[in-house]
């Protein structure tokens, strides 16, 4: 089914590498904004395998509520990017129909507090279906939802479920953090045999990138590796989705107190690249998590317990989290009292230090 | 039909016993139903597809699902029993009405697929999906949203609801207030209420049913009227909820027992029914012998291990599962080694 514009997913072996060096030859670089960058990975696969279709709310004349999917239904026809009836549950459910008959659906959610009513198809269908046929059926389904705060937005509207998808078991769980990964990580979800959900940063939608969008732009770097996105010697900030460009700010500001931070994007969720942040963290001995989503019962605790169990005799310091709350999500006027930012990532990794 | 419902009633007479006896978690008796499911497969072509609850052994027997593959769920040794492109049968469903979508969206598939195809192709080698549920899960948003998505996009569906009229412990009148047909309407397309246990009647309705949807004509509902005349599960006790009056009444109208009567009232049975009938109960007792030594042969070695759970969550390599799964068998390993000593001492 799949063809070979791109490495097959989870096919790319070892620990993540940073970006290989761009030559010039072979590669086409544009530069794009984050949506953008989406919607051409949607267009090329839309493209490449007629199996492939879209299907949400709002996605096709409208062209979604973040116009990721603008043009789409006019090139490639409304059976292609189907706008759906309002039912997140019925989505998925759908999805996993057509999946089952040997298509290949791309859902939109149109907000991550809006992901709820399709939870049970999501966790106890969708992700157990390979298994407890025991591997009979795949179902290549891919659920794309944008995630986070920041965009000072209504109550539902800024959320960080990554978590609960990521705790359960047969899904895969992606997030990319600029234009290049968004397009690539696009592709490579859609091409996976299994589920996939791709959290997209959506505070950072307009972040603009140069993307390379030749036939071997991923650079054999899989959507389910971590990558190394600044290098450093005397700690690690590992971020994803919309706090990777804040913690490569934290990054710079550091550095004009004379520490060299090393700065991992996790890319994937699960699973999570721990090859890529037990070589960090044996280098630089301290490590600082930070999500949007609460620290308890975060990723960043997983995190964090997986490394001491693998690295405990490398650590300087313990590893640190910083997240939201244990809160409901706040009223937007105060959300930045809530979100990690520039100033708690420094406090966090200063006190690495102070260890 | 008739040796398709009293077979499958012994199997499923079998399957309380095994319960009964601990060879099964639990057993899931449809008796009582069968006229609705015996009409139903067979006016369904070979090559339909069928989305199941969880209560329809006949659908899965007169599919070709073998009485192992059928019970393999309740013994604990597999949460799919069969492989559902053997039988254009899906695995049991367990968390109701989510199956209902599947349906749809496999059925969105076929008219994906079949675009195109005039009226006459249809006829002829169209597919439709039966999508079955009950009275309790009509209550279920998923229901629903099945019916939207089929009624919007004119999907070949035939929601197959078996109103058993108790949803465990709770009437079908805390569901509805209406027959559950008369819902059909509000999605804009047919609904009929059927007397569910008369297999006839349910076969020429289903029949009925499936040439609208294999031709294009959108969805249809129909509500099989027939009775639960088991308890739920084997871990339940209809005699806290329901009275005995309500059980004989329907026990009077029993499928196979009507069957039988018009059977032998129209000669259908052959020019000697009583040998017909008993060959049929000789092969019941056949079919629940292989019933019994299926489940008890799945023990030991027929188990499979662990190790294909982990081998089939993910389709593709996943590092963490591997590195359990490499952990699991080392902690395994250990035990083996453990065993022998014991055995040595």
């Amino acid at each position: 089914m799949t063809t070979d514009t791109t490495t097959p997913a989870g096919a790319v072996p070892g620990t993540a590498a940073g970006p290989a060096p761009v030559t010039g030859a072979g590669t086409a670089l544009e530069t794009l904004t984050i949506a953008k960058a989406i919607n051409r990975a949607l267009a090329d696969e839309l493209a490449a395998d007629e199996k492939v279709l879209l299907m949400g709310e709002d996605i096709g004349s409208l062209g979604g509520v973040y116009r990721v999917t603008e043009g789409l239904k006019a090139r490639f026809g409304a059976d292609r990017v189907v706008d759906s009836p309002l039912a997140e549950s019925g989505i998925i459910g759908t999805s996993i129909g057509l999946a089952l008959r040997g298509y290949r659906p791309v859902a939109e959610i149109q907000f991550d507090g809006f992901v709820f009513p399709g939870f049970n198809q999501i966790t106890t269908q969708l992700a157990k279906m390979h298994a407890r046929t025991r591997g009979a059926a795949t179902v290549p389904v891919t659920i794309r939802i944008p995630y986070g705060g920041g965009i000072g937005s209504i109550e539902h509207h800024s959320e960080s479920p990554e978590a609960l998808f990521a705790h359960t078991a047969g899904l895969r769980v992606i997030t990319p953090s600029n234009a290049h990964d968004a397009y690539w990580m696009t592709r490579q979800g859609i091409r996976s045999q299994d589920p996939v959900i791709i959290f997209e940063p959506k505070r950072r939608y307009w972040l603009k990138g140069e993307v390379d969008v030749s036939a071997d732009g991923h650079r054999g770097v899989s959507a389910f590796q971590a990558q190394v996105v600044r290098e450093g010697t005397d700690a690690t900030i590992a971020a994803w989705g919309p706090l990777v460009p804040v913690a490569l700010a934290a990054a710079n500001a550091a550095a004009e107190d004379g520490r060299s931070i090393e700065v991992i994007d996790l890319r994937s969720l699960s699973p999570v690249d721990f090859d890529a942040l037990q070589a960090s963290v044996e280098k630089t001995g301290r490590m600082v998590v930070t999500h949007e989503a609460p620290t308890f019962g975060g990723l960043g605790g997983e995190i964090a317990a997986r490394l001491m169990e693998r690295s405990f005799l490398h650590l300087e310091a313990p590893i640190l989290r910083v997240g939201g709350f244990h809160l409901p999500y706040p009223p937007s006027r105060v959300e930045e009292q809530y979100l990690p930012d520039l100033d708690r990532i420094l406090d966090a990794v200063d006190r690495t230090f102070a260890y | 039909m008739y040796r398709l419902m009293a077979t499958e009633r012994r199997v499923d007479q079998e399957g309380t016993s095994l319960q009964r006896q601990g060879q099964l978690a639990l057993w899931v008796p449809a008796v009582g139903q069968e006229g609705a499911q015996a009409g139903a497969l067979t006016a369904l072509r070979e090559d339909d597809w069928i989305f199941p609850t969880y209560r329809e052994h006949l659908f899965a027997l007169g599919r070709g699902v073998t009485p192992g593959q059928l019970l393999a769920l309740f013994r604990g040794v597999a949460h799919a029993g069969w492989a559902a492109e053997d039988h254009r049968m899906q695995p049991y469903t367990l968390v109701l009405a989510a199956q209902a979508l599947h349906a749809t969206g496999y059925a969105w598939g076929i008219s994906r697929d079949q675009a195109g195809w005039d009226a006459e192709r249809r006829r002829a080698e169209g597919q439709v999906v039966l999508a079955c549920y009950g009275d309790g899960a009509s209550s279920e948003g998923d229901i629903h949203e099945s019916m939207v998505f089929a009624a919007s996009y004119d999907l070949p569906v035939v929601f197959f609801c078996q109103n058993n009229q108790w949803a465990i412990s709770v009437p079908a009148a805390t569901q509805t207030r209406v027959p559950l047909a008369r819902r059909a309407a509000g999605y804009g397309f047919e609904g009929v209420t059927v007397d569910g246990n008369d297999p006839l009647a349910m076969h020429a309705v289903t029949a009925w049913a499936a040439e609208q949807a294999r031709t294009g004509a959108g969805p249809v509902l129909i509500e099989a009227h027939t009775f639960r005349g088991g308890a739920h599960t084997t871990a339940d006790d209809p005699t806290k909820y329901r009275t005995r009056a309500e059980e004989e009444a329907w026990a009077a109208v029993d499928p196979l027992a009507r069957l039988e009567a018009h059977l032998r009232a129209t000669g259908a049975a052959g020019p000697d029914p009583d040998r017909f009938f008993a060959d049929v109960a000789t092969e019941g007792e056949e079919l629940a012998r292989r019933t019994r030594e299926a489940v008890l042969t799945m023990t030991g070695d027929a188990v499979a291990p662990l190790d294909t759970v982990f081998e089939t969550v993910y389709a593709e390599a996943h590092p963490l599962v591997a590195e359990e799964l490499a952990w699991h068998r080392q902690w395994q390993a250990g035990f083996a080694d453990t065993e022998v000593e014991g055995d040595r001492s």
